[in-house]
């Protein structure tokens, strides 16, 4: 790659952290407004560990806590959060007729946007992240294998991937329909329940466990969390990175290949 | 009185007009809620698949709080949730110039304009699930009970009104306010938790001042587990929801006079 064909996305990267930092309340507020639901979730799993007494599927209450924290972490830095809407309306109003001109890959734009926006995201929400870790700091417990900060880097890198993927695939659909929140609401609800951040995976009965490895939205949040938290381990380890890698490819092509089709199916109006 | 509720009628013809013409999307939203709802009860259910109790609620009285909880926010999204989720883009906009110079409130003008069909099908859903919950728990609650319960749920709704204008109220001041429909969201979160989680500051704090925990459930308590003792509950519900539907109505006067159209 040329330097000139990188230098274009970085522009376009600063263009996104000055747009997205227009958000930088909603960003704020959201992350405070999430306190709420997870003080629910504190307090429910504390009334749960103290009925049963003892551990839960290798979980007590101080691991509990802590999946739910790196949960919160590691969606900040990987969910888009306004990308689906954006690139639908790009779409339906007819501004991708700009980029299409340009010599710029949309994929590449949008991702440059989104990258801008996680860590615009990222920055805006570590305060209060920040002073969550620190008030639970006794159910921290870091990994002292150096390695697994290795692994769990690359699955959250992997997972932020196929996550932008699905949402901008899912936002092609703008190309057909009007409306696509409904379908962009299906697959969430799927990736909230799936995807860990109701409940870890792993509490779930085996053979639902077993079929759910097989997802892609046991890949957008559950997998690196549960290699941090070395609940992945050895051969369990190496066959979720390759599921992974398997799911990252599969999303890219769906990506790309949504966007052909759309394209082919698009007729720019207005001039 | 009367010209509000003929008014009200016509908006309502409107809006289901309106909808039934969007045939796929009125069928993909009730989708969207019956798999959070579905969502919520598996939850559940692996939970009770570990523990008999929480607190002093079992299995099946959760699953009907839960339903509860589903009646109440399908109701309150039914008839008035896009309306108020709206008004942010109303100021953004300045489209909220023409509802301010309607000769009606300007509170029930941008509360009532549309109206939400499948919200009321998936709040059957709900009551369906509750039927069954009382069918599993062997309670046939008396007529007292069942009237207290039917009241409460009004209660409830109102409570969700109030939090929600209160957010919308604040895109005055942030324009960009998107943001708070998830603060909505996030706020109703813990309603369809058992009371019995949370510990006693907590629960004077969202037992009064911000009522979210008494939403569902006080109904829940009154129609299966108010042992002959339904006053108290009743009175916490009413005092908080009357409290709290005051003030957003006051801070939302409050907030238009602060209000600059964006608009010429």
């Amino acid at each position: 790659m040329t330097r000139a064909r990188v230098d274009k996305y970085i522009s376009v990267f600063n263009i996104g952290l000055q747009n997205t930092f227009v958000y930088r309340w909603n960003y704020f507020l959201r992350a405070l407004f999430g306190l709420i639901p997870l003080a629910g979730t504190v307090f429910l799993w504390s009334a749960v560990f103290k009925e049963r007494g003892h551990g839960l599927h290798g979980y007590d209450y101080g691991s509990m806590i802590y999946y739910y924290l790196l949960t919160i972490l590691v969606s900040n830095l990987v969910t888009p959060t306004e990308d689906e809407w954006q690139i639908a309306a790009d779409i339906r109003e007819g501004q991708i007729n700009a980029l299409l001109t340009k010599p710029m890959s949309y994929l590449a734009y949008r991702f440059s946007i989104f990258l801008s926006g996680r860590l615009v995201y990222t920055f805006v929400t570590l305060p209060p992240i920040g002073l969550i870790f620190l008030y639970f700091h006794n159910y921290i417990i870091p990994p002292d294998d150096p390695m697994i900060y290795l692994y769990a880097f690359i699955s959250t890198l992997m997972a932020a991937f196929i996550q932008f993927f699905i949402t901008y695939s899912l936002a092609m659909m703008a190309f057909w329909i009007l409306e696509i929140s409904t379908v962009v609401f299906i697959v969430y609800s799927f990736e909230y329940f799936l995807g860990g951040q109701m409940f870890p995976i792993d509490i779930m009965p085996a053979g639902i466990q077993a079929v759910m490895k097989w997802m892609p939205f046991y890949y957008e949040l559950f997998c690196p969390v549960a290699i941090f938290l070395e609940r992945l381990r050895g051969p369990a380890l190496f066959q979720a990175l390759a599921i992974q890698t398997g799911w990252l490819f599969l999303t890219w092509a769906a990506a790309r290949g949504m966007w052909r089709r759309g394209l082919s199916h698009y007729q720019a109006v207005g001039g | 009185m009367r010209r509000y509720f003929e008014i009200y009628s016509i908006m309502l013809r409107n809006s289901l007009i309106r909808e039934l013409s969007f045939k796929a999307n009125f069928i993909l939203w009730m989708l969207v809620e019956v798999l959070w709802f579905c969502g919520q009860i598996i939850f559940f259910s692996i939970i009770f698949g570990n523990v008999d109790r929480i607190g002093d609620w079992t299995k099946w009285e959760v699953v009907l709080l839960i339903g509860t909880h589903q009646i109440i926010a399908q109701l309150f999204q039914a008839f008035f949730f896009v309306n108020v989720a709206n008004i942010p883009e109303l100021v953004r906009t300045g489209k909220l110039d023409s509802m301010l110079v309607l000769p009606v409130d300007s509170q029930f003008a941008v509360s009532t304009k549309q109206f939400a069909l499948d919200s009321v099908v998936n709040a059957i859903v709900g009551g369906v699930v509750v039927c069954f919950s009382l069918a599993q728990l062997h309670i046939t609650p008396n007529a007292m009970a069942l009237l207290l319960y039917l009241v409460a749920l009004g209660f409830g709704i109102a409570v969700h009104y109030s939090i929600m204008l209160s957010l919308a109220a604040v895109s005055f001041w942030i324009v960009r306010a998107q943001g708070l429909v998830y603060g909505y969201f996030n706020f109703l979160n813990i309603a369809r938790y058992p009371d019995a989680i949370f510990p006693r500051l907590f629960k004077i704090i969202f037992g009064w001042i911000i009522p979210v925990v008494i939403v569902a459930n006080i109904p829940a308590r009154l129609l299966i587990k108010s042992f002959g003792q339904p006053g108290p509950l009743m009175l916490q519900l009413v005092v908080a929801s009357t409290i709290v539907f005051f003030l957003s109505r006051g801070f939302w006067r409050f907030a238009l006079r602060h209000y600059s159209s964006a608009s010429s």
